[in-house]
């Protein structure tokens, strides 16, 4: 009988199966990550864009507010007046609307289950909306940082040299400008507005730290003897850079995008918030907090509260969630 | 010394040129031609190519970027676009409000987060310890905004505690009247993080030899702590907070864009917003560059503090 010796991957997910607060911050980033996937395919909060209810209605918990009730009644139609010149028109427009669906006099609610912002637009709607975008934004770009920088460190590591100099050179030239400052410079550079351009400004400003520890990883691989033995059989240097060295250092770029996923999606949030993120229209945590600045004052606190809890919940599970990745793949980093 | 100090200048020479020439490549060739922001709506082709021949813009390359090297060499970036105030002007003014507001931030934040981070180490492993760390990384989940949101509403807006946003002419009116909250909001921000890597620091350190022989010789914990492994644990504090000095004059643009301090920060969030591109270029320019002296700095401070540490 032979006993097969259990894999690293084999062994660090027993690792995480063993801890009760990696799996519960696990199953939570897995419920944001089936949200997104629903609100991507239209299942779910597609329609978030519907004035479903009177502006600022507050949730059901707080009761409807009387002053904006009157604002629920059905807009009596103006009746047919002889002197408008339009009025045949209107008329035609309205039965063709009606034809197609869109009742023009529907009731709007008065409450919703976590109340409405200025348009009357869901607010549990718009936060699941919301978070595809931020969620969507924090992946694709830690992606981009972790390719470009396990690129890069591969290159650097493996060959030395004078590639390993440019590289570093490149590192200490993007280090040397604080990360903050980077995007705020390469988004007014770019200064067109949409979810690639920060996919791209993220991503091309934050491949420095995966960098530097894939290059170290790369460094102590490439004198392994497995390395020598693929170079035997005449394996070429993209080969053994990426079919025999990069899964034995994959857990290390795992571990840096989970990191990185953190840090984006904070940073997608305050550039949108600032405005240079997320065009008009896209809804995203950073644009719902900043519509809810404007109505904090008026206290109508739900918008907040909804955009700034999910966050909060998103990010302290996935940060907790990549501490114990790197517990579980790294142990002797504990 | 004095020749680690000359040779650590000589190297940080071809970083300084990356950072010129990365600015260089970013404005003048990823970015577009900013003679039709200039220009403004109506633009017709002779103003446009008026803008273009001020700016320099129809010179090769190579001249564009002498004339930006002599701008970094001699701090003049001519006048700002959108306000034609001149751009060291700027830089000179917007200086010392964001000091008023870091100093103090960064001398509280370090103290508390050291007195913490060695308290914490005392009961190590203990519920408190697990309870304060779980509280840090909630602490750290919630975005900055959310907290200059909710404390200048409710500490300012609503209570009245605090003025909501302003600035004013004097030194002493401007710390203790309108950077008060700011400096609180950016340490009840900051502290968390601090505290979770000053905590590493010093876990690194008592599990050392020293640690244990100073046990042995029946020193009390007390002392062992506050002084054995403070002194020890002060060498990667130091290093940190030093480094992250100049990052801190921008990244304080939030806590200055809501409480409507005159600062850096602000500053480059305007800059940003109006593609105001001289502003930004001097900036981040200058950013770099501190942030590589501060960097040697906290090299030579190694040494003061660790007379093991030999630089040469």
């Amino acid at each position: 009988m032979t006993t097969v010796s259990p894999g690293l991957w084999t062994l660090a997910w027993r690792r995480l199966r063993a801890d009760r607060v990696a799996m519960a911050s696990l199953t939570v980033v897995c419920l944001f990550l089936l949200s997104v996937v629903l609100a991507a395919t239209g299942l779910v909060a597609a329609d978030w864009e519907d004035e479903v209810a009177v502006n600022y209605a507050p949730p059901t918990f707080v009761g409807s507010d009387p002053a904006l009730s009157a604002l629920a009644q059905p807009q009596r139609p103006v009746p047919p007046n002889a002197f408008d010149p339009l009025a045949g028109d209107i008329a035609q427009l309205q039965t063709q609307l009606a034809k197609q669906g869109h009742a023009t006099h529907l009731v709007k609610k008065t409450t919703l289950p976590f109340g409405a912002d200025k348009w009357g637009h869901d607010v549990i709607r718009k936060t699941i909306k919301g978070g595809q975008t931020s969620i969507v934004v924090g992946l694709v770009a830690a992606f981009v940082a972790v390719a470009l920088g396990t690129l890069f460190g591969a290159l650097s590591g493996f060959y030395g040299g004078r590639v390993d100099d440019l590289f570093n050179w490149f590192y200490s030239v993007f280090t040397a400008i604080p990360s903050i400052l980077m995007i705020l410079t390469v988004a007014a550079v770019l200064q067109t507005k949409g979810v690639l351009t920060i996919v791209l400004i993220l991503g091309l400003t934050g491949w420095t730290g995966p960098y530097r520890l894939i290059r170290a990883e790369y460094i102590k691989h490439k004198a392994r003897e497995y390395v020598l033995a693929a170079d035997a059989i005449g394996a070429s240097g993209w080969r053994k850079m990426f079919v025999h060295i990069f899964p034995n250092v994959s857990h290390v770029a795992l571990v840096q995008m989970s990191i990185l996923v953190v840090g984006f999606i904070k940073a997608e949030v305050i550039l949108s918030f600032l405005g240079f993120g997320v065009p008009v229209g896209v809804v995203s945590w950073g644009s719902m907090l900043n519509e809810a600045q404007n109505e904090l004052i008026l206290g109508k606190w739900w918008q907040l509260t909804a955009a700034a809890t999910a966050m909060a919940l998103l990010v302290t599970a996935f940060s907790l969630f990549a501490d114990a990745l790197r517990d579980a793949l790294d142990p002797k980093l504990k | 010394m004095f020749a680690y100090i000359l040779r650590r200048l000589w190297q940080m020479l071809p970083t300084m040129a990356g950072v010129v020439v990365l600015v260089f490549v970013l404005f003048n060739w990823v970015g577009g031609d900013p003679s039709y922001l200039l220009a403004g709506k109506m633009a017709d082709a002779r103003a446009i190519a008026n803008i273009r021949a001020q700016l320099g813009l129809d010179d090769p390359w190579y001249v564009q970027l002498g004339i930006f090297v002599r701008q970094i060499a001699t701090f003049d970036f001519g006048n700002a676009w959108a306000t034609g105030e001149p751009v060291s002007h700027i830089i000179a003014s917007r200086l010392g409000p964001s000091l008023t507001v870091l100093v103090p931030l960064t001398v509280l934040e370090t103290t508390i987060g050291i007195a913490l981070a060695l308290a914490i180490a005392f009961v190590r492993g203990s519920l408190t310890d697990r309870l304060v760390m779980v509280a840090c990384t909630v602490g750290m989940s919630i975005s900055i905004l959310v907290y200059i949101i909710v404390f200048q509403y409710g500490l300012a807006y609503k209570l009245g505690l605090f003025p909501v946003q302003g600035w004013g002419e004097h030194f002493t009116e401007n710390l203790l009247r309108y950077a008060t909250l700011p400096i609180l909001i950016g340490l009840a921000v900051s502290l968390a993080p601090t505290l979770r890597l000053f905590r590493s620091f010093v876990l690194d350190e008592v599990g050392q030899d020293y640690v244990r022989t100073a046990r042995a010789k029946g020193l009390p914990e007390r002392r062992i702590v506050w002084v054995h492994v403070l002194r020890n644990a002060a060498i990667p504090i130091i290093t940190y907070v030093m480094a992250n000095l100049p990052a801190l004059l921008i990244g304080a643009f939030l806590l200055e864009r809501f409480f409507g301090i005159p600062g850096i920060g602000r500053e480059v969030i305007l800059a940003v917003e109006r593609s105001d591109f001289p502003v930004i270029k001097a900036i981040t320019v200058y950013v770099a560059f501190a942030t590589m002296v501060f960097n040697l700095l906290a090299d030579l401070m190694y040494q003061a503090v660790d007379p093991r540490v030999q630089l040469t």
